[in-house]
């Protein structure tokens, strides 16, 4: 609280560091901000919202992990924003940082706990997993890529939890298919009580497949688009159960077996000829050297 | 003064109205009676001390003006320009039992627009008094708050959500009702009264409620929150926007100049807009600016829309079509809007707002094509943090229960605007907000 006081009279806060900034695999970047108003309240399960400079948009992304007063986001290369955001390095500003925003994941002591990342969705995994080993959880984590180049947090998720699977599409590491595949053996080994899957729509739609036959609460982090992310203008609704919900308030965790992962999916495509031509755009003006040479 | 020609304003953004000119001011100024007993300033929530301001514009002495209404308003380049004067202060001017009343909207707007240019005055603070008051939310309400509770020598820090404070006056009016210049200006005078404003925090999460109710006083101006929508098929198709998201891209975001800026809003070559308020004609007329044919549905008559005269007569200048006593039941399309089916609705018995309820007729579905629609009915008061303060008292709605001075359950907790009355209008909020100010004020000097 001493924070506020400490500003009293001064300006509004203009940008937030980035201290530190790295790729972590294909098209794969972390970077750290200092953002004490959402590095000292976050808790698992949370995201913020960054908007870059005045003309950036505001995108989710979902909190990675905290340390002090700086916050951790992890994202893939996709589009304009996340391939901007790509070229930062340390000492750099974003204008804006929100958050945390969303419901924490709700965290008890339910026995084993299951967590399964795939993608860039790893991201949010070892917050979690961390959370639920604290609560006194056995925590199996399984993590999986299309690739052994695209894989994240290996060795952070080794440590957290009580054992870690691997997956690879093409098998280049660990178990050669998906991350169900696992999740399958997992469950035929001892029975979770809980199971967290994270990663792009598609694969969470197929992975909660195998826990809804053998019927284990499963919860899922949905990414629809979102523009305030506080819950002012429905951008993000999904519909869970057959009801309209609110990613951003209501969210962005929910029962895996009640979303409509279709509608999401459909939802997630409204902008694609948008972002296509707001690609092409800041490519052609960054010439695929990643900006830096040309960055401020 | 004058509104630009509707084919001129219709291709832009700049402001519809371009206001007075010092002649046309003092010309209208110098219409005033000077009542004895105004009946003007009873119409006005704020109270602004609507003959003096008038008098001093009618011996040119516009910055004098500019401190009557001052002392009683921080904001009034703002209400000059949205509050709906035909209701308050105008509505009550006895010249308009005659001819037409004065002007005082455009009067206020006047003197605010004048000062701006000319260098502003920061009305007098009080002696600082060592309270520190927490200001939740930027939007009329907050910023009329904050605005008083600083003039009264109270250490006040405003937090907004958004990246730049202003509310719905940044998100939800479009900039040629409320350029943003305007806006921005009236905020850097809470600036130069010292209030601290911290964009991008959430109070609750970003500021902790411990922390908040550290504060010697709250002041809860969160506002309306979650849009509603209608509840039909269809409704999650690509194309389908609650008022706030659409309005929000564009206002906020500058969507309408993607791809300079980042924010994307669809194209859309014909648009539906369903609803008949302030917030609808705003997000018709948007529509329009973008270059769509644009469709405004609404289930009751012509004369029971809820927006400003003015802003109707002005969105059907602009080419809006309205579609009266009908309904939309389903929003068409496979993966994107292609229609949206409506039913006629008959006017049957009057309701407990006066107005008739409007009844589906059989058989009587029709389509209206278009590619985007756009749902303008209405938002409850936003729950988020209502819903962590334990112990408010919280109506049907989820609006927080207040009592005529903003004062809630709990004792050193108030609010105002649409928190505590449900979606209503700017100046409301800020009357309300002005009155919890001083609530506070008192109760932080009898501590």
């Amino acid at each position: 609280m001493t924070l506020h006081f400490s500003r009293q009279g001064e300006d509004e806060i203009v940008g937030y560091r980035v201290k530190e900034a790295s790729p972590m695999a294909e098209r794969i970047y972390q970077i750290w901000i200092e953002a004490p108003h959402v590095a000292r309240n976050a808790r698992a399960g949370q995201f913020l919202v960054i908007r870059i400079d005045e003309k950036g948009e505001r995108i989710p992304l979902t909190i990675s992990a905290v340390k002090g007063d700086l916050v951790r986001v992890i994202f893939m290369a996709v589009g304009k924003t996340t391939y901007q955001l790509a070229t930062l390095v340390a000492g750099d500003e974003i204008r804006d940082v929100a958050g945390p925003l969303g419901k924490p994941s709700e965290i008890g002591h339910f026995g084993h706990c299951v967590i399964v990342g795939g993608g860039a969705g790893i991201a949010c995994c070892p917050i979690i997993a961390r959370a639920a080993k604290a609560a006194g959880n056995r925590v199996t984590g399984i993590i999986g890529a299309r690739s052994a180049g695209f894989l994240i947090l290996e060795e952070e998720m080794g440590e957290t939890c009580d054992e870690l699977f691997v997956a690879t599409d093409d098998g280049t590491k660990g178990h050669h298919g998906f991350a169900a595949d696992v999740l399958k053996q997992v469950i035929g080994k001892e029975r979770p009580d809980r199971v967290w899957i994270i990663g792009p729509a598609i694969m969470m739609k197929v992975t909660s497949e195998v826990t809804r036959a053998a019927g284990i609460p499963t919860l899922v982090s949905l990414n629809p688009i979102m523009v305030d992310g506080t819950g002012m203008c429905g951008s993000c609704r999904v519909v869970v159960g057959g009801e309209t919900r609110f990613a951003c308030v209501d969210g962005p965790e929910f029962d895996a077996h009640k979303v409509d992962f279709d509608t999401l999916m459909a939802r997630q495509k409204t902008y694609l000829e948008e972002e296509k031509l707001a690609l092409e755009r800041f490519s052609s003006h960054h010439c695929g050297c990643g900006g830096r040479d040309h960055h401020g | 003064m004058g509104e630009r020609p509707a084919d001129e304003r219709v291709r832009d953004f700049s402001e519809v109205d371009t206001g007075l000119s010092a002649e046309e001011a003092v010309a209208e100024a110098q219409r005033c009676l000077q009542c004895k007993k105004p009946s003007c300033v009873k119409g006005c929530p704020v109270e602004i001390d609507i003959p003096a301001f008038i008098a001093r514009i009618a011996e040119g002495d516009f910055a004098g003006a500019a401190q009557v209404i001052k002392e009683n308003n921080l904001l009034p380049a703002i209400c000059g320009r949205v509050c709906p004067q035909e209701v308050q202060c105008e509505g009550q001017c006895i010249l308009g039992l005659k001819e037409v009343p004065v002007r005082i909207g455009e009067l206020e707007r006047f003197v605010a627009d004048h000062e701006r240019k000319t260098g502003s005055r920061l009305p007098p603070k009080a002696e600082p008094t060592g309270k520190k008051v927490a200001v939740v939310g930027s939007g009329p309400a907050g910023l009329t708050a904050a605005a008083e509770l600083a003039r009264l020598g109270h250490s006040v820090v405003l937090f907004e959500s958004l990246h730049e404070p202003g509310g719905v006056l940044m998100y939800g009016i479009p900039a040629f009702r409320l350029p943003k210049e305007v806006v921005r200006a009236e905020i850097d005078q809470l600036r130069g009264m010292g209030v601290t404003i911290l964009t991008n925090h959430l109070v609750g999460t970003s500021v902790p409620v411990s922390e908040l109710l550290s504060y010697d006083a709250v002041f809860l101006g969160c506002g309306a929150g979650l849009p509603h929508f209608m509840g039909i098929p269809g409704e999650n198709l690509n194309g389908v926007y609650s008022a706030n998201e659409f309005l929000t891209r564009v206002n906020l975001m500058h969507a309408d100049r993607f791809p300079e800026f980042d924010t994307p809003v669809r194209h859309a070559g014909r648009v539906v807009v369903v609803g008949g308020g302030n917030v609808a004609m705003d997000a018709a007329r948007v529509a329009r600016r973008l270059g769509a044919r644009t469709t405004l549905v609404y289930r009751r008559r012509k004369e029971d829309l809820p927006a400003r005269r003015a802003e109707i007569a002005r969105a059907e200048e602009e080419g809006v079509t309205f579609v009266f006593c009908a309904s939309p039941v389903r929003i068409l399309g496979e993966q994107c809007v292609t229609g949206v089916e409506c039913e006629r609705m008959e006017m049957c018995a009057t309701d407990a707002s006066g107005r008739p309820e409007p009844v589906p007729v059989e058989g009587s579905r029709f389509v209206i094509d278009a590619d985007m629609c756009i749902q303008a009915i209405g938002q409850g008061p936003n729950p988020l943090l209502v819903r962590m303060l334990p112990g408010i008292g919280t109506g049907r709605r989820g609006n927080v229960i207040v009592d005529e001075e903003g004062r809630t359950d709990l004792g050193k907790v108030f609010a105002a605007g649409d928190i505590a009355t449900g979606a209503a209008t700017v100046i409301l909020a800020m009357g309300g907000a002005k009155r919890a100010a001083r609530a506070i004020d008192r109760m932080l000097r009898n501590s």
